[in-house]
C-alpha cells in the first residue's frame, strides 16, 4: 500500500528571490554607514539623556556615622539613619536633592550648641560619598573629630541613584510644571493667528489678480532668513517702555505673552504661507465651474471647496507652526519676561543652575508635545491622497476689481508688519545709543568688545554653514538614494527610513542637551570632537536632516526605476550611474538642499547652544548673549549680518541654480 | 574597481578629516587653557600685561559668563580641559572645591593679600583678584519723566512710587542675582530678607536672566532703575548713557573674582607661575583699571563714575553660607517669586 507522505515529508518548493548583485550589497554597506551615522547622531545621544533624566541624587544617612563626647568619653557609634529613625527630623521627600544639595551635620542635634564643649566624630561609609567642612572635601572613611564651632560648619553631599525622583519634584514644583501649559497656550494661539494669516496671505496670492504677487512672495519669505530672536529684538523696539509704538499696546506689556506670539507669528509665518499656498495651488478648477453652475453663493463654496481643499494643507502646517513654537527657545528668552516655557526652563536649568539631570527631565516633557505632533503630521501625510488627477484644470483667478483691492492692502499691511521688523532693528543697529543720541554710526558693530565671540563668530557661522551645506548635503543625498533605489533589505530600509524621520520630532534644545550627555563622556570614543566644529555640524546636520531628506527622496522618486534596471543590463556600476546621470538631474534638489541646510546653521540657536566652545562661538548664539548681557543693539546689528548673509546665500544659489538649469536641465525642454 | 569604491569613501573621509583638524587645534602643547568670565574687552590686555613677565607662556582663553563657564567646568568634571580658572566668581570657585576640582596652591606674596581674599585653608584653593560690588543703575532722565526720587537704600525700593519700575537679574540664572539675594539674607537675617524680597517683587517689572542686564536696560531707559553691580554701571556712564550709580546705605553684597589650579592639569609649573602673577602688585593695578575694589593691600585708587568710599559699604560677606545654602536659597526664591503665571501688571 502507497502512503501518502504527510506535508512535513514534503520538499518544499524553493523560494524564487531576486537575486541580490554585487551592487546592491555595496549599497546596502553604504547604507548601513549612514544609518550607523543616524544612530550615533541621533539615537545614542537621546538614550543617553533619557539615563540622565532618571539620575537622581539623595543623602544616604546610613552612610553617615556619628560619635559624641560630652565631656565623659566617646558614645556609641549611631548613623544619621537612626537618629532621623527616632527623632523624626526629616520626611524621606527632604533626603532627595540634585547633584549640588547640602545637608547640615547639625540638622541631626537638635540641641545643638557651636559655645558647647561636645567633641563630635563623623566618618563617611559611602563608596562616593563626601561630605564637607566648610568648603573642604573630605572623601576617605576615616573618623574624623571636631569640636562643635567646627563641626556646624559640616554638611553632608548627596549620592547618586537613579529613580524617578527627578520627575516627582518637576511635577511638584509648580514653577516648573506651569511653563506646560504656558507652552501649550502659546503655542496654540500663535498657530491660530499664523494659520489664519498666511491662509489669508496665500488666497490673495493664488485667488486674486492683484499686482505685486512676485514682490509680496519674497517679503513673505524673509522671516525663514533671521534667527527667531530677531524679532524679539525688533518688537522691543517697537513696543518696548522706550518703543517708537509702544502706545499700539495700550499699557500692556511686550514682555510676556503678547511678545512671544506676535513674535512667533512672524518667524513661523513663511513656512506656514508655504504649504498652504501649495495646498491651494493644486485646487481643481472644475468643481468652483460646478459651484458657479449650482448657483452656490461665493461664501457657501468657500466653505465647501476651497476649504475641504485646502485641509490637509491647513492641518499639514498648523503642525509645523505648533512645533516650531513650542521649540523655539530664542523668542521667549528675548521678550519673555517672566513668562515661561519649557524651552527656556531647560536652558535655565543647564546653564543657570548647573542642574543638567532636571534640564533632561524638562527636555523629557518637551519631546511629548513634539513626538505627538510629529505622529499626527504622519497620519495627515499617510491620509492625504493625490487631490491633481490627470484631468483636473488648474483654478485661474479672474480678475475682480473689489476683491482685488482688498487682497492687495491686506497683503500690504502683513508685508509693512514683515519689514518693519526688519527695519526697525537696522535703524536700531545704526543708532549710536538709543533713545538718547539718535545719531547713527557703526558702533555696535565692534563686536569684539562685547560678550559673544566677537567678529570671529561671525566667521564661525559662515564655516559651519559651508560646511553643514556641503557635508550633510552629501550625507542626505546618498541615504536618500539607498532608501530609494535598492533591491530588498526591506528591514534595514524600512529602519533606516524611521531614522531619518525621527529629527523632525526631536526639539533643537533637547538634541542639544543629549550631545553634552552622550559626547562629554569620557569613555565615550567619539569625546574628542567635543567642543569642536565637527560636533556643530554634526548636530545642525542632524537637526535638519529630516526636510532635507523628504526633498532629496521626492527628487529620487521622479526618476524612473529603469534607469538603474539600464545601468545593470549594460553592466554599469550604479555609483557610474549616479555620477552621470541621477546628481545631474536631481542638480536643483540637491541645490535646494544645501540652501536649507545653510539658511537653517546660520539662524539655528536651539541646537547648537549648550554645543559651542569659545573656538567655536557662532553669529546666532552671540546675538543671544549679547542681548543677554544687555548689548540689544549690537545684538541686532548681528542679527542683520545674519540676515544679509543668507541673503547672499540665496542669491548665489538663484544664479548657480539658473545656471546649471541650462545645463543639466536642458533636457526638460523640448 | 577598488579605487571607485575608495572614491565614494570621500564623503567619510571628509568627515574624519574634519574631526582631524579640529583635533589637532585643540590640543597644542605648549599653551596654557585658561577658563576665564573676565569681560571680553579686557582679555588682551590682560595677556599683554602678563606676557611681559612670562613670555615663554602662551595664555590661552577661554571666556563665557559665568554661568556658562561654571557649568562647562562641572561638566567635564571627569576629563577636564582647563589648566587654570582665573577671573571666576568666587562661589563658583567654593563650588570646585567641594566637587575637589582644584589643586591647592600657595603663590608667592600671599601675605600682601587681604586674608578675606583668599581660602582660608593653610594651602589655599583659590586665591582672589578683585571684588565686584552690587548697585542700583538709576537713570536721571527716565526717573525724573516718571517723577522718581532716586533711591538711597535698599528698602526705598519697595516704596510704592516705584511699582513696576525696577528690574533685577533672576538669581536661578544669575550669579550677580544670587549676590543680592544672598547679601539681602545676611543684612536683614532669613526673616526679614524674605520679607524685604516679597516688598520689593511687589515692584520689580521682571527678573532678567544676566547680572548685567538690568544696569544696561536702565542705561537705555528701558526702566529706570536696574538692580545690577557697580563696574557696569560705570562702564555704561563712561558711554554716555544718563545714570548714576548708587551704593544702597544698609550696605552692599560683593563677589569675590578669584583664580585657582585645576586638579589633574600636566602644566603645573607654568600654572602655578601664572597664579604667582596673578596676585603681583602689577597685576592687582591692572585689576584696578576697571574693580575699584582689589586683593592686594594698599593697592586701589577711586575708579571714574564709582561712588567713593566703595569698602565702607561692602558687608561682612559669608561666603561658606552662600555656597552651603545656595541651593535652599533658590529653591525657596523660585517657590515665591518665579512660580506667578502672569506677568506683572503695570
Amino acid at each position: 500500500m502507497t502512503t501518502i507522505p504527510s506535508n512535513k515529508e514534503m520538499t518544499p518548493a524553493p523560494i524564487i528571490r531576486p537575486k541580490t548583485s554585487k551592487d546592491d550589497r555595496l549599497m546596502a554597506v553604504f547604507m548601513i554607514v549612514i544609518a550607523l551615522y543616524l544612530l550615533i547622531a541621533l539615537a545614542f545621544p537621546l538614550y543617553a539623556m533619557l539615563s540622565k533624566s532618571f539620575t537622581t541624587a539623595a543623602f544616604d544617612l546610613e552612610k553617615f556615622e556619628f560619635q559624641v563626647n560630652k565631656g565623659d568619653g566617646w558614645s556609641e557609634t549611631i548613623s544619621a539613619f537612626q537618629i532621623n529613625e527616632t527623632l523624626k527630623l526629616l520626611k524621606p521627600e527632604e533626603l532627595k536633592t540634585s547633584s549640588d544639595g547640602r545637608l547640615y551635620a547639625t540638622t541631626f542635634f537638635p540641641d545643638f550648641s557651636f559655645r558647647s564643649k561636645t567633641e563630635y566624630r563623623l566618618r563617611q561609609l559611602g563608596k562616593n560619598g563626601s561630605f564637607l567642612v566648610g568648603s573642604t572635601r573630605i572623601a576617605d572613611t576615616d573618623w574624623h573629630t571636631y569640636k562643635a564651632n567646627k563641626f556646624r560648619r559640616i554638611v553632608f553631599r548627596p549620592s547618586k541613584s537613579t529613580g524617578l525622583d527627578n520627575y516627582i519634584l518637576y511635577f511638584s514644583t509648580p514653577a516648573l510644571f506651569r511653563s506646560i501649559k504656558n507652552s501649550l497656550f502659546i503655542s496654540i494661539l500663535s498657530t491660530l493667528i499664523t494659520v489664519s494669516l498666511a491662509f489669508g496671505f496665500a488666497y490673495a496670492l493664488n485667488r486674486s489678480t492683484m499686482r505685486f504677487k512676485g514682490l509680496f512672495r519674497l517679503i513673505a519669505m524673509i522671516p525663514i532668513l533671521v534667527p527667531s530672536l530677531l524679532p524679539g529684538i525688533a518688537l522691543v523696539y517697537l513696543f518696548g517702555n522706550q518703543g517708537l509704538i509702544k502706545g499700539l499696546l495700550f499699557g500692556n506689556d511686550i514682555y510676556g505673552p503678547i511678545g512671544i506670539v506676535m513674535g512667533s507669528v512672524f518667524f513661523t509665518f513663511p513656512h506656514a504661507l508655504i504649504i498652504i499656498t501649495t495646498a491651494l495651488a493644486i485646487s481643481d478648477a472644475r468643481l468652483y465651474e460646478a459651484a458657479i453652475s449650482l448657483r452656490a453663493s461665493a461664501w457657501k463654496t468657500f466653505w465647501t471647496v476651497t476649504i475641504p481643499g485646502a485641509r490637509y494643507g491647513l492641518l499639514s502646517a498648523s503642525i509645523v507652526v505648533f512645533n516650531l513654537v513650542i521649540t523655539d527657545f530664542g523668542l521667549p528668552k528675548v521678550i519673555g519676561g517672566q513668562y515661561n516655557m519649557l524651552a527656556v526652563d531647560i536652558y535655565k536649568q543647564v546653564i543657570g543652575q548647573q542642574n543638567f539631570e532636571m534640564g533632561a527631565v524638562v527636555s523629557m516633557v518637551l519631546l511629548i508635545p513634539a513626538m505627538m505632533a510629529f505622529v499626527l503630521d504622519r497620519y495627515v501625510q499617510k491620509r492625504q491622497v493625490a487631490q491633481l488627477s490627470s484631468s483636473s484644470v488648474p483654478y485661474e483667478p479672474k480678475p475682480d476689481r473689489k476683491f482685488d483691492a482688498i487682497c492687495l492692502s491686506y497683503c500690504s499691511v502683513v508685508a509693512c508688519f514683515i519689514l518693519s521688523l526688519i527695519i526697525i532693528c537696522q535703524y536700531a543697529a545704526l543708532v549710536k545709543l538709543w533713545p538718547y543720541n539718535l545719531n547713527l554710526g557703526l558702533g555696535n558693530y565692534n563686536f569684539d568688545v562685547m560678550d559673544g565671540g566677537g567678529w570671529a563668530s561671525y566667521g564661525n557661522s559662515i564655516r559651519l554653514a559651508l560646511l553643514t551645506a556641503l557635508i550633510g548635503t552629501t550625507v542626505v543625498f546618498f541615504g536618500a538614494y539607498m532608501v530609494e533605489k535598492i533591491k530588498g533589505f526591506l528591514i534595514t530600509r524600512s529602519s533606516f527610513q524611521f531614522l531619518a524621520m525621527l529629527p523632525m520630532a526631536i526639539p533643537g534644545m533637547v538634541l542639544g542637551l543629549a550631545y553634552i550627555f552622550f559626547f562629554n563622556d569620557p569613555a565615550n570614543p567619539l569625546n574628542p570632537i567635543y567642543g569642536t566644529m565637527t560636533i556643530l555640524v554634526v548636530c545642525t546636520v542632524t537637526h535638519f536632516y529630516t526636510v532635507s531628506h523628504l526633498t532629496a527622496v521626492t527628487a529620487l522618486k521622479q526618476m524612473d526605476r529603469e534607469f538603474e534596471a539600464v545601468a545593470s543590463s549594460l553592466k554599469q556600476p550604479f555609483y557610474k550611474l549616479v555620477a552621470k546621470v541621477t546628481v545631474p538631474v536631481c542638480m536643483p534638489s540637491i541645490l535646494d538642499i544645501s540652501i536649507y541646510l545653510f539658511v537653517n546653521a546660520m539662524t539655528t540657536v536651539s541646537a547648537v547652544i549648550f554645543l559651542y566652545s569659545p573656538d567655536t562661538a557662532l553669529a546666532s548664539v552671540a546675538v543671544m548673549n549679547m542681548d543677554d548681557a544687555g548689548d540689544v543693539a549690537p545684538a541686532a546689528a548681528m542679527g542683520m549680518m545674519i540676515f544679509y548673509t543668507n541673503v547672499a546665500a540665496r542669491l548665489i544659489h538663484l544664479f548657480v541654480t539658473r545656471k546649471l538649469l541650462v545645463r543639466t536641465q536642458a533636457w526638460r525642454t523640448r | 574597481m577598488i579605487q571607485t569604491i575608495l572614491k565614494r569613501f570621500v564623503v567619510g573621509a571628509c568627515i574624519v578629516a574634519v574631526s582631524m583638524i579640529a583635533i589637532g587645534n585643540s590640543a597644542l602643547a605648549v599653551d596654557l587653557i585658561v577658563y576665564t568670565a573676565v569681560e571680553a574687552e579686557d582679555l588682551p590686555r590682560y595677556a599683554a600685561t602678563f606676557n611681559e613677565d612670562h613670555p615663554d607662556i602662551n595664555i590661552k582663553w577661554v571666556r563665557d559668563s559665568t554661568g556658562i563657564m561654571t557649568a562647562k567646568l562641572l561638566a567635564e568634571k571627569n576629563n577636564p580641559q582647563a589648566d587654570l580658572a582665573w577671573g571666576m566668581s568666587g562661589s563658583s570657585l567654593l563650588i570646585f572645591k567641594a566637587e575637589g576640582m582644584l589643586h591647592p596652591y600657595k603663590p608667592k606674596g600671599l601675605e600682601n593679600l587681604d586674608p578675606k581674599f583668599y581660602d582660608s585653608d593653610p594651602v589655599p584653593s583659590w586665591i582672589g583678584m578683585d571684588a565686584y560690588v552690587a548697585a542700583i543703575c538709576y537713570n536721571t532722565v527716565e526717573g525724573e519723566k516718571n517723577n522718581l526720587k532716586a533711591p538711597e537704600s535698599w528698602w526705598d525700593l519697595t516704596k510704592p512710587m516705584y511699582e513696576g519700575h525696577v528690574i533685577m537679574p533672576n538669581p536661578n540664572s544669575s550669579g550677580t542675582g544670587f549676590l543680592d539675594v544672598s547679601s539681602w539674607l545676611q543684612l536683614f537675617g532669613e526673616k526679614g530678607g524674605w520679607a524685604y524680597m516679597d516688598a520689593l517683587h511687589d515692584n520689580i517689572a521682571r527678573y532678567t536672566h544676566s547680572g548685567s542686564k538690568p544696569c544696561k536696560l536702565a542705561a537705555a531707559g528701558e526702566i529706570p532703575i536696574g538692580v545690577s553691580f557697580a563696574f557696569r554701571g560705570a562702564r555704561s556712564k563712561a558711554a554716555g548713557a544718563p545714570i548714576d550709580v548708587i551704593f544702597a546705605k544698609e550696605g552692599i553684597g560683593w563677589e569675590i573674582e578669584a583664580s585657582a589650579i585645576m586638579a589633574g592639569t600636566d602644566k603645573l609649573e607654568a600654572a602655578q607661575k601664572f597664579m604667582d602673577w596673578t596676585i603681583t602688585r602689577k597685576a592687582m593695578v591692572m585689576y584696578n583699571d576697571a574693580y575699584a575694589v582689589v586683593g592686594y593691600k594698599g593697592v586701589a585708587k577711586p575708579v571714574k563714575h564709582f561712588p567713593p568710599n566703595v569698602d565702607s559699604y561692602m558687608i561682612d560677606n559669608d561666603f561658606e553660607f552662600a555656597a552651603n545654602n545656595r541651593k535652599r536659597i533658590l529653591a525657596e526664591w523660585q517657590k515665591r517669586y518665579d512660580s506667578k503665571s502672569d506677568p506683572k501688571k503695570k
